[in-house]
């Protein structure tokens, strides 16, 4: 929670030194609820870009959301009445509530996963939603050093999250991903990160099957 | 016209929600319509974590906005010493994340104010 708050106090003042007001920044946490996304919209409003240029470039920023979802869902499937409120679990859905949820999910019981997947993005969303007001009111007050390293947490947290991950499968996606990541952007900043994803994936996928033929 | 400018805000605001919006339902479409926990639906995390995984490292060594004006090296050894707390901790989270993040602020402040 005071990771999510932390990372979005960073948001809320790059904000507010795009020219969002504060409503605007700390409904879009709940509504866009994609750092990625939002921080490109920000930074391409702050240019003056045009709207559809703007929206297409934080789409693209959280392409990730569609894999994302695709395999978040599976666990749900079973239960119908959660099944119910799929399009709404996929909306409150972030990396980390994805990331822990596909972890501890699988070891609940099926009708508790509703509530449990739920209940940890509701209070993510909140803590991301103060986070974001407390960062617009503290912009320009903190020193430099104070800013940069709670944008450096984000990543860092991620970093740590992933690293506990243990499917072979993930870890190898993982991998690879982190070394082809920055040559795909380097090569298309708008395509690198989709072929990134499936590149890496689809490797992963397949060495990960080659493995177990050995295993057996 | 402060007014105008507000509602464009808006405006903007749920384009670019809707257009996030459209990646996860688009994903909920398609869940609905392969076997879960099948070759395909396992296929599609491993995408998601090479996706992540880019996406993160990325940031880490070419990053936009603020995180661009500090240099890579302190990222970097950062990163390092958070590594061996979390090894050191049994692969625990929580001491790899203040340390990398405890060792970048220290760097940055030293920067900060003309000691490194």
């Amino acid at each position: 929670m005071f990771v999510v708050a932390a990372s979005m106090t960073g948001w809320g003042s790059l904000a507010r030194d795009s020219g969002f007001t504060l409503g605007v920044a700390v409904t879009s946490t709940a509504t866009v609820w994609g750092l990625p996304g939002q921080v490109a919209a920000a930074e391409l409003y702050a240019v003056g870009a045009p709207l559809l240029a703007i929206a297409l470039a934080s789409s693209m920023a959280n392409l990730r959301f569609f894999p994302m979802s695709l395999s978040l869902l599976p666990l749900f499937r079973g239960d119908p009445a959660s099944w119910r409120w799929r399009y709404v679990f996929v909306a409150m859905m972030s990396v980390n509530t994805w990331a822990v949820t596909l972890r501890n999910g699988p070891s609940l019981p099926i009708d508790q996963r509703g509530p449990y997947f739920t209940g940890l993005s509701v209070t993510c969303i909140a803590a991301g939603m103060i986070g974001t007001a407390a960062g617009y009111h503290l912009a320009g007050e903190l020193p430099f050093f104070v800013t940069v390293s709670l944008i450096f947490l984000n990543p860092i947290y991620f970093v740590f999250l992933f690293a506990g991950v243990r499917a072979r499968n993930g870890v190898l996606a993982l991998i690879i991903g982190a070394v082809l990541g920055p040559i795909t952007h380097w090569l298309s900043p708008e395509w690198g990160l989709p072929f990134c994803g499936v590149i890496a994936g689809t490797v992963a996928f397949y060495l990960d099957r080659g493995l177990r033929g050995a295993d057996a | 016209m402060p007014e105008q400018h507000e509602l464009a805000l808006w405006g903007l605001l749920s384009m670019v929600s809707l257009a996030t919006y459209v990646w996860r339902a688009t994903g909920v479409v398609i869940a609905a319509r392969i076997k879960p926990n099948g070759r395909l639906s396992q296929w599609f995390t491993c995408v998601a974590y090479g996706m992540l995984a880019g996406l993160i490292s990325r940031i880490m060594l070419m990053p936009v906005g603020i995180l661009a004006h500090t240099p890579l090296v302190d990222r970097l050894v950062a990163l390092g010493c958070g590594f061996a707390l979390f090894v050191l901790c049994r692969r625990a989270m929580i001491p790899g994340v203040v340390g990398a993040v405890g060792v970048f602020m220290v760097l940055a402040a030293l920067r900060g104010y003309g000691i490194l």
